[in-house]
């Protein structure tokens, strides 16, 4: 009747997981609770769960990264703190069930549901007001992409009470992850959780793709985008390209594990290289698209808080588009110890060697961007400066790895873990973190406490550096990944130091938590009122902060890069009464919201086999889509007047310019 | 008359880029046909394995043993016929003209429900040989290769009748006939990909 | 703009051109050509038409025409003068496919020859 499913599959007798979920089920219950008494329900479901705003999905995106960055790195507290007590004879405090678990939990959540989310809500919100629209292509379609993302976050934590997550690392390489040798949900939760939002995140490829390509504010041709958006661009056309690869790899483990297939098992001819080779064929071009908008970030921090225009933008652009091809030709040197010949290893390692010159391009551009400017030190400035140093250390660790003899010393050693996340944090965190504090006013109105800001940038680098700088070194000693217990004492004082850092990375985890809560206690203070706190040189800045629904009331004529920058050299960025017309800007609409909803009850359906379930909640996903198929009544017209209203109130705060 | 249409048009192309974003017919278009390529990326990584696993027949059938060329070369023209019928059916709607149009979408319901039920009766009667996808690596990747490229005709045909039920109960109107355009792009890449499982799949798999 | 209410020049794949006898001509051509074509590869797969050892190119071959004769007759690829995003969109499509399915084969068979010989599959 209910499959699998049964009171045994509740970890009873484990603390830790009985316990987190406690807390976070109460302070869930709460917020609810919260919610309703206050009557804020009509309004979360009007402003944000049926939005299909750029801009709320934007910032629905970045909360959810931001929450799941608190899990993910909740896992790499236990890592850490498990690998700096286990040494020797000492045991540590998590059993090897357990700690496999939490790595493989670990690596899973900081890919899809940190990074992942954190970049797309970055995208989502900048750039249709970069490209001086008002909203993407397909906005349903990208409030159906932003929920099934969540949809997968949902099932990942929900495997931490009801039943357990995988132990095969974040990977799931079979014959591991096959039914034989994983038979519980573990595996299936993995499976399910990313096949519903890899669907999420195609969506959003598709979305962007079609946006950049076909949706810009007149005059912009495409030598006149904001480097974002190029980046943006590539970056999307790699989620078009790598995305289905996962899928389809996905499918063919899901089928081995729930039809008795032999793709990847060990009898009838099954063949688990080729999981790895599909599996990297999608992983590498996915770290690519993590690394490529945060590099977008960076230009535009570099171009304004240097108050300079970004150094030789075509060549920026042409290394763009170099790495977006170049990424899909790399991909064996994620297993050059697989066993393929001297040739097919010397090929792969050579392109990887060659991927480093246009970000070497770039590095360059970024340093000559600085030069003679103007340099004014905020935080995002900070990020970039770190973000320099940081990423190249980690990108020439990556380049030394590169080679096929040196990487048969080192793969899979803990200089591996130290180089993924070296140009990881370093490049997309830091990318992400400068652009939420640049973005941030765009979106609330106020700008973040500038202060905290940078104390939790000294944080994450100091941090940082002692808890990476010391895993190269084991690497080296001998050190493999995922060691749940430490048999060489020698290789203490390195475990010690990683775990300060875990400690200080903490630290500046809480300035961030903290920068936003006095932020928004003393936001009256910080109030952007002209839409441009930091002397802004894209179209975003035009707009007020918050913008108005219809981003922009009539779209700019563009004439140059750095569109705004002119308009405010020519005086153009002030406002004149003109006259307006009405805009159509689409309705709201619940399929999103519905559909994930039902992606979460089949998935768990699918995890534990109640196949009555299954079918209905399929049947029932099915009907949304239909429902909303057949739906010609999608936008809503904002008269002229009331277009009128906005833009004079927008004067009257003080946007005049 | 064709000088003053070759002059405007040269004028709109001076000013194309300056035209702002361009109407939702070409964007849901375009959208569309990312999606097919996106769709066409997944089905190659099932060509792929399909590929490395087909000589993996674990000591059971071959694919020489179980394939039936004539069964193979009925459902290419039914598919392809459909293609047909689809496009002229596609040409009715731009024209306006819904009873044809009604006429070709059911030539190529027709059509498409023929490919599919031969191609669920070769699957039952390789099960019923013993030939099941549990057989072998070879099996489990034709099964999902060819089953995949069905599961897609199944929902063609599905999105098909839905569509014409919308012409009936709402006309061709504007969202209607791009609706359609997607349709006539997802069942021409179908049979672009079956192009493909029927000379890699079958036609080299009896060699 | 045209009273359709988009610029002719600017085409995405499978929109149709006003004039209705000139495309009903392109899908019975394509048809024609299409049919032609299958008949060919099941010749050439079932005959010794083709020296054996070339079979396989033929079939390619053949399968790669009727793929171009769909896209252009049925799918109406290359028509229209500013027709480069849609052509540049599949020219990627194309390089991806042939780097998933191309890469994995030689990467596959090379990891082939270097296991050890055992029961044979």
């Amino acid at each position: 009747m209910l499959g699998k499913l049964s009171w045994a599959a509740i970890p009873f007798n484990e603390p830790l997981p009985l316990v987190s979920t406690a807390v976070v089920a109460l302070i869930l219950l709460v917020a609810l609770a919260i919610v309703t008494v206050k009557g804020w329900w009509p309004y979360l479901w009007r402003e944000w769960l049926t939005s299909v705003d750029h801009k709320r999905i934007g910032v629905m995106y970045v909360s959810l990264g931001l929450v799941m960055l608190l899990r993910g790195f909740a896992d790499a507290l236990m890592m850490r703190s498990q690998q700096a007590l286990a040494i020797g004879t000492a045991q540590g405090y998590l059993p090897p069930e357990h700690y496999n678990q939490i790595f493989s939990a670990h690596g899973t959540i900081m890919i899809f549901f940190v990074a992942m989310p954190l970049v797309i809500g970055l995208m989502n919100f900048v750039v249709p007001l970069q490209l001086g629209v008002r909203d993407v292509a397909f906005p349903v379609l990208n409030s159906v992409s932003f929920w099934l993302t969540a949809a997968g976050a949902l099932l990942i934590n929900v495997s931490l009470v009801i039943g357990n997550f995988a132990r095969t690392g974040w990977m799931a390489y079979p014959p591991l992850s096959g039914i034989q040798f994983s038979p519980d949900v573990g595996v299936d939760y993995y499976l399910w959780s990313l096949q519903i939002s890899g669907i999420g995140t195609l969506f959003t490829g598709i979305n962007f793709v079609t946006t950049i390509l076909k949706l810009r504010a007149p005059g912009m041709t495409y030598f006149r985008m904001p480097v974002f958006c190029w980046t943006a661009l590539a970056a999307n056309l790699l989620i078009v390209a790598a995305f289905p690869i996962l899928t389809a790899t996905f499918l063919m483990l899901l089928l081995d594990r729930y039809l008795g297939m032999h793709f990847f098992t060990n009898d009838a001819g099954g063949n688990q290289m080729m999981y790895v080779n599909l599996f990297w064929a999608w992983g590498h071009p996915e770290v690519y698209i993590l690394i490529l908008p945060a590099f977008g970030i960076f230009s535009e921090v570099a171009a304004t808080y240097s108050g300079k225009a970004l150094f030789s933008y075509r060549s920026m652009v042409l290394a763009t588009l170099a790495i977006c091809i170049l990424s899909f030709m790399v991909w064996l040197h994620h297993f050059f110890t697989m066993g393929a010949g001297a040739n097919v290893n010397a090929f792969f390692g050579i392109m990887s060697a060659i991927i480093a010159v246009p970000t070497g391009v770039k590095v360059f551009n970024w340093l000559f961007t600085m030069f003679r400017g103007r340099i004014v030190f905020t935080t995002p400035m900070l990020f970039l400066i770190g973000f320099i140093v940081t990423f190249v250390i980690g990108g020439l660790t990556g380049v030394l790895l590169a080679i096929p003899p040196v990487d048969f010393v080192l793969h899979n050693s803990a200089f591996l873990v130290a180089h993924f996340h070296n140009v990881i944090i370093g490049g997309v965190l830091f990318g992400v973190l400068a652009g939420y504090n640049h973005w941030f006013p765009k979106a609330f109105g106020f700008t973040l406490d500038d202060r905290l800001g940078k104390a939790s940038f000294w944080c994450w680098l100091v941090g940082f550096y002692l808890a990476f700088m010391p895993l190269y070194v084991l690497g080296l000693m001998g050190m493999t990944r995922r060691l749940q217990h430490i048999a060489d004492p020698s290789w203490r004082p390195w475990l010690l130091v990683a775990g300060a850092g875990a400690i200080v990375i903490f630290c500046g985890i809480l300035c961030q938590v903290a920068q936003l809560y006095l932020s928004i206690r003393t936001r009256e203070h910080r109030r952007d009122v002209t839409g441009d706190p930091w002397n802004g040189r894209t179209l975003e800045w035009a707009t007020p902060s918050p913008p108005p629904a219809y981003n922009f009331a009539v779209l700019p004529r563009v004439e140059t890069i750095d569109a705004f920058w002119e308009m405010k050299r020519k005086g153009e960025q002030r406002w004149v009464e003109r006259r307006y017309q009405a805009i159509e800007m689409p309705r709201n609409s619940a399929t999103g919201f519905v559909l994930s909803f039902f992606a979460v009850v089949t998935g768990f359906a699918l995890i534990w086999h109640v196949w009555w379930i299954v079918i209905l909640g399929l049947l029932a996903a099915a009907a949304t889509i239909l429902a909303f198929g057949w739906s010609d009544e999608r936008e809503r017209e904002i008269s002229a007047t009331e277009i009128a209203r906005m833009e004079r109130t927008r004067v009257a705060v003080g946007g005049a310019g | 008359m064709t000088t003053t249409t070759i002059e405007a048009a040269s004028n709109r192309l001076a000013h194309q880029r300056d035209s702002g974003p361009a109407p939702t017919r070409i964007v849901v278009a375009y959208g569309f046909w990312i999606f097919i390529l996106s769709d066409i990326v997944m089905f190659s990584a099932l060509f792929a394995a399909y590929a490395v696993l087909a000589g993996n027949t674990a000591g059971g059938p071959t694919g020489a043993e179980l394939f039936n060329l004539r069964n193979v070369f009925l459902m290419t023209m039914c598919l392809l016929v459909s293609s047909y019928t689809g496009g002229l059916g596609a040409l009715s709607a731009e024209q306006r003209k819904p009873e044809r149009f009604l006429l070709f979408a059911a030539a190529t319901f027709v059509l498409g429900a023929a490919f599919l039920f031969l191609e669920i009766a070769e699957f039952v009667g390789m099960i019923h040989k013993g030939a099941a996808p549990s057989r072998s690596a070879f099996l489990s990747a034709f099964f999902t290769l060819v089953g995949m490229h069905g599961a897609h005709v199944t929902a063609g045909l599905i999105w098909l009748v839905y569509m014409m039920a919308q012409v009936v109960a709402k006309g061709l109107r504007a969202a209607v006939l791009r609706r359609l355009l997607c349709f006539s792009l997802f069942w021409h890449a179908l049979d672009i990909v079956w192009v493909g499982v029927m000379t890699l799949v079958y036609l080299m798999g009896v060699q | 703009m045209d009273g359709n209410g988009y610029l002719p020049e600017d085409r995405s794949p499978g929109v149709e051109e006003r004039e209705s006898t000139a495309t009903v001509a392109s899908y019975t051509a394509g048809l024609g050509l299409a049919i032609l074509a299958t008949i060919g590869s099941f010749v050439v797969a079932q005959t010794s038409l083709l020296w054996p050892p070339g079979i396989p190119v033929g079939l390619i071959v053949l399968a790669l025409a009727q793929i171009g004769v769909h896209l252009v007759f049925f799918l109406h690829l290359g028509s229209g003068p500013d027709n480069t995003n849609n052509i540049l969109a599949l020219a990627f499509g194309v390089l991806i496919v042939f780097l998933v399915i191309g890469g994995s084969l030689w990467i596959v068979d090379n990891l082939s020859t270097n296991m050890m010989p055992g029961p044979i599959n």
